[in-house]
């Protein structure tokens, strides 16, 4: 409870010294008299909420992302496995991957221009190849960090190739592909919004470039603001399933600090307040 | 304890494995030469040696997962072409996919011969309670204690009814009391099961009690296979036969 109570105090100071500086117009170097307030930005969030435009922004913008994320997210893995178990692919692909991957996606935006015969398949592109590579490289470091005694076990178990592949390399790769894929989707807003920037019709990248060369500050705040919200709600979601799908990796976490269990109680109670992770409690109530 | 053993087909007759005049290691590192060793069906033939020495490369030359560099490896006479369902490893620690629950871990075998599902949770909750078991088939291997992890490991390597089980120091890193009982429990377990049986050790004790016969390893090759008098006997510790052959085995040159 404390930590949320944290949490929302620090989001609050936050805005409540960003109103403080910009209704008092101070210029101290840093110029804020330009710069809307908290409640010139809720007024315009607030507007924009109830027009239909804002809704189709986020929806396309979404729509995007979630494309070409998903597409790299099983593209990334299916290559980085690929790449990680036979020398032949790491030889084709690998020299090919390796020049790529060095381009930012957003300077793909000419490529894309010329390959595709829509706008809208080109933004999917470039977030697509934000997020591919991060997938491809901690899923290729992964499956090469695997233990060899899984794969052993289930060889001298019978089992094949594909058990292989199914039983004990995409499981156990698991953790360092939600990692990869924890950095994908952040690369992936970053790619989106940009891309609509430069190209976009309709989008939250597109809106707020709209209201800047409008000179609709507030509007550019709602823009950014909207990109914040949606950026961690999609890499929160990444995360939860994560977790989920990663219950079983032992962990040390999750257990309250010494820092709560203090102000909590208000004695110094030592570490384990909480259900520890060796009282044998069902994993699924630790993560 | 193996109340439900009646859910568990009998096993097939365990298998022969031999080396002949086989030299065996990594591909340009080879550990052990000039091996020439006969494991007759249903037997359990312990090796023993010090570390380093090359037990773990005959084990997984005899699984399937090495290839001898030079001589014959073969099961009931025919040359070993790679690991199989046949011959079941079973290793020193972690080799559990931990995230399988120990139920999951056991179904893996009967799930890869193609069993449909209710039977294998069956078999697999049946081997589970063979070993001790029963209440922790939801558990994941990092859950349990180190002799269960093995316990569990050993019911996942008899599930798939294996024609033998090669066991690399499967209880080298428990501590003496759970040893001697997992030692027990091995003997109690395989009974009936007709498998053959290569188990690695670096402990004199445990080969004596546990081996029909008894190889001893040193020194890149096969030192010396001697008979066991009365195996799997606590009993016959202290017999005088039993007694030679460990001064016997531990003053041989190579250990």
């Amino acid at each position: 409870m404390t930590r949320y109570a944290l949490r929302v105090a620090s989001v609050a100071a936050a805005l409540g010294l960003w109103q403080l500086l910009t209704s008092r117009n101070i210029d101290i170097w840093l110029r804020f008299s330009q710069f809307p307030t908290v409640a010139d930005v809720a007024r315009a969030f607030a507007g924009r909420l109830s027009g239909e435009d804002y809704w189709t922004d986020l929806t396309d913008s979404l729509t995007r992302i979630l494309t070409g994320f998903l597409l790299a997210a099983v593209l990334g893995v299916a290559t980085g496995v690929l790449v990680a178990r036979s020398r032949l692919a790491e030889d084709l692909l690998g020299p090919l991957l390796e020049v790529v991957r060095p381009i930012p996606a957003i300077a793909l935006v000419p490529v894309a221009i010329l390959l595709f015969p829509s706008n809208e398949q080109g933004i999917v592109f470039i977030t697509f190849t934000a997020a591919f590579f991060p997938v491809l490289v901690s899923t290729r470091h992964t499956v090469r960090a695997l233990n060899p005694v899984w794969e052993e076990a289930v060889s001298t178990l019978g089992g094949g190739r594909w058990r292989i592949l199914g039983s004990v390399v995409l499981p156990g790769a698991l953790p360092g592909i939600f990692g990869g894929l924890s950095v994908g989707i952040g690369v992936s807003w970053i790619c989106v919004i940009s891309a609509e920037m430069i190209s976009g019709q309709y989008g939250v990248g597109y809106r707020t470039w709209q209201d800047y060369t409008v000179v609709d500050y507030p509007g550019v705040f709602v823009g950014m603001v909207t990109i914040g919200v949606l950026g961690w709600a999609t890499s929160t979601a990444v995360e939860l399933l994560g977790r989920r799908l990663t219950h079983w990796l032992p962990r040390t976490s999750y257990v309250p600090g010494p820092r709560a269990a203090r102000t909590a109680r208000g004695t110094a109670t030592p570490v384990p307040a909480g259900p520890g992770p060796e009282k044998g409690v069902p994993h699924d109530q630790l993560v | 304890m193996t109340s439900s053993s009646d859910v568990r087909p009998q096993s097939r007759a365990g298998a022969g494995l031999a080396l002949r005049d086989a030299t065996l290691g990594r591909p340009g590192v080879p550990v052990l030469h000039g091996v020439d060793l006969a494991v007759a069906p249903g037997e359990i033939l312990t090796v023993v040696g010090p570390s380093g020495c090359g037990k773990s490369t005959l084990l997984r030359t005899l699984a399937g997962l090495l290839s001898p560099l030079d001589g014959e490896v073969t099961q009931d006479a025919h040359p070993l072409t790679g690991p199989g369902a046949d011959r079941a490893l079973v290793f020193q620690e972690d080799a559990l996919l931990p995230w399988r629950t120990l139920r999951a871990n056991v179904e893996l075998p009967l799930a890869i011969r193609g069993l449909p599902r209710p039977e294998r949770r069956a078999r697999a909750e049946s081997w589970l309670a063979s070993v001790g078991l029963a209440e922790h088939t939801r558990k994941l291997p990092h859950r349990v204690s180190g002799g269960q992890r093995q316990r569990a490991q050993l019911a996942r390597a008899l599930a798939g009814a294996p024609r033998a089980v090669l066991m690399d120091e499967p209880f080298g890193a428990l501590d003496a009391q759970t040893r001697a009982g997992m030692q027990d429990l091995l003997v109690e377990v395989l009974r009936g099961t007709g498998a053959t049986v290569v188990f690695v050790t670096h402990d004199v004790d445990e080969a004596l009690f546990l081996g029909d016969r008894v190889a001893l390893l040193g020194a890149g090759r096969v030192t010396a296979v001697r008979d066991v008098p009365r195996p799997r006997d606590r009993a016959a510790h202290d017999e005088p036969a039993r007694v030679a052959l460990r001064r016997d085995v531990l003053t041989s040159p190579s250990i």
